[in-house]
């Protein structure tokens, strides 16, 4: 039983130890000659254009349901006024970023995942090595920069769906009018509010293209390994999520604190 | 009186373990220009392993490699990418990208090795000369899933060729393929070779294959090169082990 432990300790380790090997790869060569431009560009239209609708719809539905939810507790306390400050710091702070992100991690992550894996298993990375192609470059750097760079806009427009979500139910129930609402949640967001928050969907971006590349790149042999590696993308992925989401929050409050 | 030809490739005492599994044991060959050298060997003897070290895909533990008079483990990686524009690879599966056409897979070598050919603006010609060197010309904007295994190969075959390499070297070519386009594909190479006057390791289990292309043939066994001839003197061996593989 310990050593069963000890053993599956071991390995955590050792993978923990590989991504971060990885990334340290990824910090290295981005810096330096050639870089994939045209490449980057086309990530950043795929992850970004494929994942639009979804965030959108998702971020939608989740504002109408939390304005939903919380309308009977504050009716309760007569603090229904109350409801776009409170919505608007709740997406903005929290559920907005964490939810698009956990959603990417889905469908982006699992998806560089299983591409990369696939790549692999068929060795076309092996053929664009014999290409005169840094792989690492192609296909790695510029995921997890494309993934980095459109994670903050998908959750800004998340949280604006979101926000309009809310919004429509508030008119439906109380008849209160555009100007109303959204006055609110402009009164009460803070720059404190806003930009940690955005801040750390940058993290999250990186999290996301980071382990999807990494578990495609070093995807074991077979198309199960495929599979393996697109599930474990989204699994690791997700937990990695929840991690940088606890120390944002702590070094938010820290910094915010002095 | 034939004028002795070149070494192009040599590859001296090459060792390669993976975990406890060695698979090569001190490995040595000669490729000389223009010829065809065939490698046997039964699965995971190390076939596929000893080009890839040739071509820098893998590293080996000890030996060397030398690919035309340079020692491929000690150059820096813009060398190595310079030297694999004389360097063809067959993969066994082809290999091609999945996401572009076939144009596309055909100009991505070309683009990225500009060195060899500078800056082209215009690929058409180029690629239709590596398609039409295959026949299969009208094949230009198709996709990777629309191609049956046979073409697939002869695209990647295209791919190779594009870059106009000296040396091709062959992972299993004609593995998983029905015996007619089998054929085509061993014609297909002895074409390629008579054309463009290419040296050429062939990496295969198909003896009728190495009957047809080989100009010397070597038996990969435990890790070394247990037996070197013609198809004829190594077919006419009475060592059982060599036997094994003619039957």
């Amino acid at each position: 039983m310990i050593s069963k432990f000890i053993a599956s300790l071991k390995s955590f380790l050792i993978e923990v130890g590989e991504i971060s090997y990885f990334a340290g790869r990824f910090f290295k060569e981005f810096l330096f000659p050639p870089y994939e431009f045209k490449e980057f560009l086309r990530q950043c239209y795929y992850i970004g254009n494929r994942s639009l609708f979804l965030v959108g719809v998702t971020g939608f539905i989740i504002g109408l349901v939390f304005t939903l939810q919380s309308r009977p507790t504050l009716q309760e306390f007569g603090a229904v006024s109350w409801m776009a400050s409170m919505v608007s710091v709740s997406i903005i702070r929290e559920i907005g970023p964490i939810i698009t992100a956990l959603i990417c991690a889905g469908r982006i992550g699992s998806g560089i995942g299983a591409e990369l894996g696939s790549m692999k298993v068929t060795e076309q990375i092996d053929a664009m090595e014999v290409s005169g192609t840094n792989p690492f470059k192609y296909l790695v750097i510029t995921r997890i920069l494309a993934t980095t760079l459109m994670l903050p806009l998908l959750v800004i427009f998340g949280d604006v769906l979101a926000i309009y979500g809310s919004y429509l139910v508030e008119n439906v129930k109380d008849n209160v009018s555009f100007q109303l609402y959204f006055n609110q949640v402009f009164n009460i967001l803070e720059f404190s509010d806003i930009v940690p928050a955005t801040i750390k969907t940058f993290f999250f971006g990186f999290a996301i293209g980071l382990i999807g590349c990494y578990k495609g790149y070093y995807c074991k042999k077979g198309t199960a390994g495929v599979g393996k590696a697109a599930n474990a993308a989204v699994v690791y992925t997700s937990m990695l999520l929840f991690v940088i989401d606890f120390i944002a929050v702590f070094v938010t409050n820290i910094f915010y604190k002095m | 009186m034939e004028t002795k030809k070149e070494p192009i490739i040599i590859i001296n005492d090459l060792h390669k373990t993976f975990g406890t599994n060695t698979v090569l044991n001190g490995f040595n060959m000669i490729l000389n220009e223009g010829e065809n050298l065939v490698v046997m060997g039964k699965s995971g003897s190390g076939k596929s392993v000893m080009i890839k070290c040739v071509i820098g895909l893998e590293t080996p533990d000890s030996g060397s490699i030398f690919v035309m008079n340079k020692e491929i483990n000690r150059l820096e990686r813009e060398v190595i990418d310079e030297l694999r524009t004389e360097i063809g690879f067959l993969f066994q599966g082809s290999a091609l990208y999945d996401s572009m056409s076939v144009r596309e897979n055909l100009e991505f070598p070309l683009r990225r090795h500009t060195k060899k050919f500078g800056k082209i603006e215009d690929t058409t010609p180029l690629v239709m000369e590596a398609l039409e060197s295959v026949g299969l010309a009208n094949a230009i904007n198709l996709m990777p899933n629309e191609l049956s295994g046979g073409m697939k190969r002869r695209i990647a075959l295209a791919r190779t060729l594009i870059l106009k390499p000296k040396i091709i070297l062959y992972d299993e070519p004609t593995t998983g393929l029905d015996p007619i386009t089998s054929k085509e594909i061993i014609l297909l190479m002895k074409s390629i070779q008579e054309k463009y006057n290419t040296s050429s390791i062939i990496i295969t289990h198909d003896v009728d294959c190495a009957k047809a292309i080989a100009n010397r043939m070597i038996l990969l066994i435990d890790g070394i090169n247990y037996i070197e001839g013609t198809f004829d003197e190594l077919n006419a061996s009475n060592d059982p082990k060599v036997q094994a593989f003619f039957k």
